[in-house]
């Protein structure tokens, strides 16, 4: 039964979960799995590379690069291996998608890196997952080799000649990681350091051969697409970007979790799946797309959850991590709780981000523990501006403009908190929590 | 001869396609690949940066080069960022300048200011930024943004490191790892918790670094900070800055010297084809020998009777008794009394004479010395000849490469290399025999374990292991004194197998058949008994070797310090020509020469048998060309070598001796014996910079200079010669030795008058072919390779690529038999010792000894021993042991470690408390003449305490 209002889901990636089994190999040919792969095998890699581009499977890590254009980067005739590397290292705050494909539908993402490895001529892939991940590691371990028991991985898989194999790698813990360069460098079994681009990874990636990255919601859309046919995959979502996905609510809602839908969507009935704000509170402000992206307001959260469309209210769709805050969320200690994290995580490679995300922290708790002077807000932009912004390219990866999206957004959409909190020498929301406690 | 370009010329490789850019709206041109920020830079644009050195591969973190290309999505960093056709670059926008004077901001309000270096050197470059973008007062922060406080490391005895300046600009990463390949230094933790670590993250000290330097060299900030080597410190800029050459090894690094006028200050590297601005430990820290208060400033003249040795360490003949690292200046010098020069040169002269007048010109004899510049050996050398009237004049080369000079003048008519070392970088296998190249010429070791990381196989053969093994494709053990089996044995395989170069052994060489004959019997299992590996090894290494497109061949003292030196050498030299690696780049044979100017010293003829550039002494031609230039009648019979002029001293054959800054009583086999022979002698002249053990047995000892206070050239193991500078005065009334030499000649009737030592180079350059064309004024700053027939060029890095300096043009095969070392372990010796250097000490530690830093890093005596013999004997690590040969005994500190052969101890002969020429035999090798410093038998005792 749907409430009116509500938007119903529509389970394509996670047909079948928590209904019934799809996450053996049995189960998942219920569910028509790995028909897309013997079709691919059927076709030229060429014809496979164009098919995904035409259904505009957009990269679900966050950015929404086209997969398709990806795959054709890789030069032709290097004489070099290519490989396929899987992003699996789903670290960023807020998002939790990857894992429900991984833990419940494991070989719809093994489907998806064989499509992949056969459209760019890759017979190794890499599949890097999240260290805290344990779940995942296994269910994916167990379905690689459920796999190879059936010759779906291996040399001359079902008999077409084509020869590939799949790889799980454990992540350590480590966010940068999930920069595609620093995972490359990780794998290679280097500190997990992102690396100046060009080159890009396509042309000199794992071990300076080309390497294509694609996130792993991205590979097990490519797997449908194979499996009903662009165009079957272009009649659902929006033109800008069709398809699925699964959408993460988390924070201030009743009922947090996951949720697949068109991404037609918008980001009012996504928050309305989960049940709407706790408490019967009113709603402060959203992060739409996971922790770097810029803050939403409550009043403009009425936009269609696909790329172009977050792009247009100036923020980013990115991995679709929906993280709401009520009224009472002090939005300064809400920036400290990002900042905290970012300074954490940067590797310390380039100078901006080590040293910035630093200070941006510094300062944000300073504000925060009414200790702000004046020209502390001030010098808190004049910190983000030099050290990133969206696609800046001030570091050698994102790292430091993920921070700065949110404190360019907090400080300007909230301003005025930021000014109360150096005005009154304290956090106004504190001081109310102290005194109703008392 | 045909010549080849020199290293890195860049006329055979195809043009580069150029590019057109502008930067700040000028325009230039460049190669392709040129990065942005260098093109600037020769725009005279300086592009602010802190993490870039255009000696290493970019790594674009500290961003403050980043500029606005037109066009470009984002600001690309310069450093990184290649120069495209057409781009237009704007390096000083608003926007830049106040990003980056943030950028300063940030990493200012950590760093303590002023820090190490600025307070040391006056250049740490973080706060020169502070001060262009006016933000070294940091008012609007508070300390203590990039997290906990990092703290100081003290435990480098040459480089202060402070976490707390480190801006982690991977400079010093880079250095470590790229430019020297010694891959200590890398980044430890995450973040803002980041921080340059040594080794699993040990203190400095504790780590495995060798204290090269490197890092604290390219360190913009206080972070990696040489400590001070002389006794004084001012800001760089307000000092002089003198190019010139280091004194220690073969290598002949570029150096600059940095001086106040009255000290030297400090050292670094200089850009050369030699060093690329690479040094050792040596090289940076080690020149302060020349500034150490005991240099001798006036002439002495001995007052004291009998004659020999004066101190009671040097006249026992245990050497058990020895304490103290240098001579007890105390002890000695009562023993003589300062006299003026006038007076000192009279004695010399006047005594020289008379034993001449009584005893003919072979009575008499000279040790020049390889630390000496070309022009002092040529005057040495002369003095002997012309003045003396003998050809009793050799040097330390007897000790170090006679025989495999004696090889190479029978196999291919020249002694010296055939390509430079940096050409290692064109082969695609090194064969590195015998060679402690990491610690006795480590700037050239940098070189092989680059090519080894770019692609080239490394042969590494030594019984000890030496650290260039961790590099190698192969590391092969063999028994101490089995080389000629273990060489056989792949000429075998290389025979066997049809890897010999069939067109060239043809064409250019003769004796093949002969060479054939002698290895048939060596097959890889024949050798394999004796050389203690297995067969399936030797087929290895020869089939590496013998496939190679480009084979080069370095050897050092372990090939020729043997009684079969020279048969030693004969086998890598048909190895070489069998296999037709020689005349092309990356090929070759390279004797690693231990002294700064052992090639320039026998170049000028400071060897017995032959005048400068190896015109034999016998040939009464070239004899009487010399007579001519010299107005003399000169010895027509060869001289004595250095063993064999110990030799005659002691049965009273030589009576007069002449030694310049050479210490034979540290450096030659059998000290005992030596000791005897010194003492038997007339008359010894020790003309040196310190009292050392030889100038105990001297007569009148003359103050002399060190390479730091004169003008000279010396030529490195590459026959490059390069003028070293005088950077400050020679101390008290020290006199240059070429200035001494004068004198001396000409108060014995033999005037020598030169202006300057250019001028005394020029007259040598006159009588050597092979240094025709070259002068002081054009050798420049980075010296010249001979031969160099045009000198407007670098001269040549390959030779015999046409035919061989022999009378028929070819090179000869010369088969040699395996022999067994002179002195075989027995009951009563039943190990081996071997002989050789440190790192951080030189020869008999006269210098390095007087070094801070230097005596700091490897302050006392020791003998290596394996843990297998350790245990067998009851010795542990740091034990006192009782060392014995038949010739000697000394007593020294155990020092357990599995890089010696089992069976075998390793003693370096620095260290005059536990000398190691005490035991070692004076056995010689027949035709080099070289004794056999590393192969003697020898027992090893635990000394019982009380005992």
């Amino acid at each position: 039964m749907t409430a009116p209002g509500l938007a119903t889901e529509k389970r394509v990636l996670l047909e079948g979960v928590g209904v019934r089994d799809v996450k053996s190999l049995a189960g998942y040919r219920s569910r028509r799995g790995y028909e897309g792969l013997k079709r691919a095998l059927a076709m030229t890699p060429e014809a496979i590379t164009a098919e995904v581009q035409r259904s505009n499977v957009r990269g679900r890590g966050g950015a929404g690069f086209p997969a398709g254009r990806k795959w054709g980067f890789v030069p032709k005739g290097t004489g070099k291996p290519v490989y396929l590397a899987c992003n699996a290292d789903e670290s960023e705050p807020g998002t939790f998608k990857d894992r429900q494909i991984m833990e419940m539908v494991p070989h719809l993402l093994i489907e998806g890196c064989l499509v992949a490895c056969r459209a760019i001529g890759a017979k190794v892939g890499y599949i890097y997952v999240r260290g805290e991940y344990p779940l995942s590691i296994r269910a994916l371990e167990e379905a690689l080799d459920e796999a190879r028991a059936a010759n779906l991985l291996g040399k001359d898989i079902l008999g077409s000649g084509f020869d590939c194999d799949l790889w799980v790698h454990n992540g350590a813990g480590a966010y940068i990681c999930g920069e595609e360069t620093g995972l490359l460098s990780s794998l290679e079994g280097g500190r997990g350091y992102p690396r100046i681009k060009p080159p890009f990874p396509a042309v000199a990636g794992l071990w300076g051969c080309p390497t294509i990255i694609n996130n792993v919601e991205t590979l097990a859309a490519a797997a449908i697409v194979m499996r009903d046919g662009a165009d079957e995959y272009l009649k659902t979502g929006t033109p800008d970007t069709p398809g699925t996905r699964i959408y993460g609510v988390s924070g201030h809602v009743e009922r947090p979790g996951w949720f697949e839908f068109e991404t037609s969507v918008t980001l009012r009935q996504v928050i309305d799946a989960a049940g709407g704000v706790w408490k019967g509170r009113r709603l402060k402000a959203v992060i739409p797309g996971g922790s770097s992206v810029p803050v939403l307001r409550a009043d403009e959260i009425d936009v269609a959850c696909d790329f172009g469309s977050m792009q247009k209210a100036g923020t980013f769709m990115g991995s679709a991590g929906v993280i709401v805050m009520d009224e009472t969320t002090c939005m300064v200690d809400a920036l400290l709780n990002l900042m905290e994290f970012y300074h954490h995580e940067s590797c310390g490679q380039c100078t901006p981000c080590r040293e910035g995300t630093g200070w941006l922290e510094k300062l944000v708790r300073r504000i925060e523990s009414g200790e702000g002077r004046p020209g502390d807000v001030a010098l808190l932009a004049s910190v983000a501006e030099t050290i990133g912004g969206a696609g800046a390219g001030k570091t050698i990866c994102f790292l430091a403009d993920s921070a700065v999206m949110p404190t360019r957004s907090f400080t300007l959409k909230f301003r005025e908190e930021f000014e109360a909190h150096v005005r009154e020498k304290r956090c106004p929301f504190r001081k109310a929590t102290a005194h109703a406690q008392a | 001869m045909t010549p080849v370009s020199a290293p890195d010329a860049p006329a055979a490789k195809p043009a580069t396609r150029m590019v057109t850019l502008a930067v700040d709206g000028r325009s230039i041109t460049v190669p392709e690949g040129t990065s942005v920020w260098e093109a600037a830079r020769r725009l005279g644009i300086d592009i602010p940066v802190l993490c870039h050195d255009p000696r290493m591969k970019p790594v674009g973190v500290c961003r403050l080069c980043v500029v606005d290309a037109k066009g470009q999505r984002v600001n690309p960093a310069s450093c990184v960022r290649g120069c495209e056709e057409g781009m237009e670059v704007r390096t000083d926008t608003p926007d830049l300048e106040r990003r980056r004077k943030v950028l300063v901001e940030l990493l200012l309000a950590d760093h303590p200011s002023p820090c190490e270096r600025q307070r040391a050197t006056g250049d740490c470059d973080l706060e020169a930024l502070g001060a262009r973008y006016g933000v070294l007062e940091r008012q609007r922060w508070h300390r203590g943004g990039g997290g906990p406080a990092k703290p100081a490391d003290p435990s480098s005895k040459v480089i202060s490191v402070d976490h707390a300046s480190c801006i982690l600009c991977d400079r010093c990463i880079r250095g470590c790892d790229d430019l020297q390949s010694n891959e200590v230094i890398g980044r430890n933790g995450k973040g803002f918790l980041a921080r340059i670590g040594f080794d699993d993250d040990r203190p400095m000290g504790d780590s495995t670094c060798v204290s090269c330097g490197e890092c604290a060299a390219v360190c913009p900030t206080g972070a990696l900070v040489s400590r001070p080597v002389g006794a004084t410190e001012a800001p760089r800029a307000s000092l002089k800055a003198v190019k010139s050459v280091c004194p220690y090894c073969g290598v002949g690094c570029a150096i600059t010297y940095f001086t106040d006028g009255r000290t030297v200050v400090s050292a670094e590297g200089r850009e050369s084809p030699v060093n690329h601005g690479r040094l050792c430990v040596k090289g940076r820290y080690g020149f302060d020998y020349s500034l150490h208060p005991q240099r001798l400033r006036r002439p002495l003249i001995r007052i004291s009777r009998p004659r020999g040795a004066l101190s009671g360490e040097v006249k026992d003949s245990s050497a058990g008794t020895r304490r103290r690292k240098v001579v007890d200046y105390a002890e000695i010098l009562p023993h003589f009394r300062e006299a003026s020069w006038e007076e000192a040169l009279d004695l010399v002269a006047k005594r020289f004479g008379e034993i001449r007048a009584a005893s003919g010109p072979g009575s008499l004899a000279g040790f020049g010395s390889a630390k000496c510049s070309n022009e002092e050996a040529y005057l040495f050398q002369k003095l002997v000849r012309a003045v003396f009237g003998t050809n009793n004049v050799d040097h330390c080369t007897r000790l170090c490469h006679a025989s495999s000079v004696a090889a190479l003048l029978e196999g291919i008519g020249s002694g010296a290399v055939s390509n430079v070392f940096a050409d290692v970088k064109h082969a695609d296998v090194a064969m590195l025999i015998g060679t402690n190249t990491t610690e006795n010429h480590p700037v050239a070791a940098t070189f092989f374990k680059e090519a080894a990381k770019n692609g080239t196989k490394l042969i590494v053969i030594d019984p000890r292991r030496p650290h260039t093994a961790d590099f190698a494709t192969h590391y092969v053990r063999f028994r101490p004194g089995t080389d000629v089996a273990f060489l056989n044995a792949m000429l075998h395989v290389i025979v066997a197998e049809g890897m010999v170069d069939e067109a060239f052994v043809a064409a250019r060489t003769t004796g093949f058949e002969a060479l054939k004959a002698t290895v048939a019997k060596y097959t890889p299992e024949f050798a394999a008994e004796i050389c203690g590996v297995t067969a399936e090894e030797i087929r290895a290494v020869a089939r590496t070797y013998g496939s190679a497109k480009a084979a080069i061949m370095f050897w050092g003292m372990g090939i020729s310090q043997h009684t079969t030196g020279t048969d030693n050498a004969r086998c890598l030299i048909a190895l070489c020509l069998a296999t037709g690696n020689i005349g092309r780049p990356g090929t070759g044979l390279h004797p690693l020469r231990g002294q700064n100017n052992v090639q320039g010293a026998s170049d000028a003829g400071l060897i017995p048998m032959v005048f400068p550039d190896y015109q034999p002494v016998e040939d009464a031609g070239i004899r009487a060309r010399f007579e001519k230039a010299w107005g003399r009648t000169l010895d027509p019979k060869r001289g004595l070598t250095v063993v064999e002029i110990m030799k005659a001293a002691l049965e009273g054959r030589v009576k007069g001796m002449y030694m310049m800054g050479e210490n034979p009583f540290m450096s030659d086999p059998n000290q005992n014996k030596v000791r005897r022979a010194l003492s038997s002698l007339d008359f010894l002249v020790v003309q040196d910079i310190f009292l050392t053990e030889t100038a105990e047995f001297a007569d009148v000892i003359l103050p002399a200079s060190t390479a730091l206070e004169k003008d000279g050239t010396y030529t490195n193991s590459d026959r490059r010669v390069q003028v070293g500078r005088k950077v400050v005065e020679p101390p008290g009334e020290a006199r240059e030795d070429w200035r001494i030499l004068c004198d001396v000649a000409t108060r014995m009737g033999y005037p020598m008058r030169y202006g300057s030592a250019a001028e005394v180079f020029d007259e040598l350059a006159s009588l050597s072919p092979a240094l025709r064309g070259l002068s002081h004024a054009n050798l420049g700053d980075a010296g010249k390779l001979w031969p160099c027939p045009d000198p407007e060029t670098d001269g040549i890095n390959v030779l015999f690529d046409a035919d061989f300096p022999t009378p028929d043009g070819r090179g000869r095969f010369v088969p040699a038999e395996w022999m067994p070392a002179a002195e075989l372990p027995d009951g009563e010796y039943p190990m081996v010792l071997n002989t050789g250097r440190v790192l951080e000490h030189w020869h008999t530690g006269s210098m390095t000894r007087r070094s801070k830093a230097l005596d700091a890093l490897e302050p006392a005596a020791f003998a290596e021993i394996h843990p297998e013999d350790a245990a067998r004997l009851g010795i542990a690590d740091g034990d006192a042991i009782r060392v014995t040969t038949r010739r000697g005994t000394i007593a020294t500190t155990a020092r357990v470690g599995d890089r010696t052969h089992p069976g075998s101890l390793f003693i370096p002969f620095h260290f005059r408390e536990a000398p190691a020429n005490c035991l070692t035999n004076d056995a010689l090798d027949p035709f080099g003449k070289i004794p056999e410093f590393k192969f003697c038998a020898v027992r090893v005792e635990r000394i019982v305490p009380g005992s």
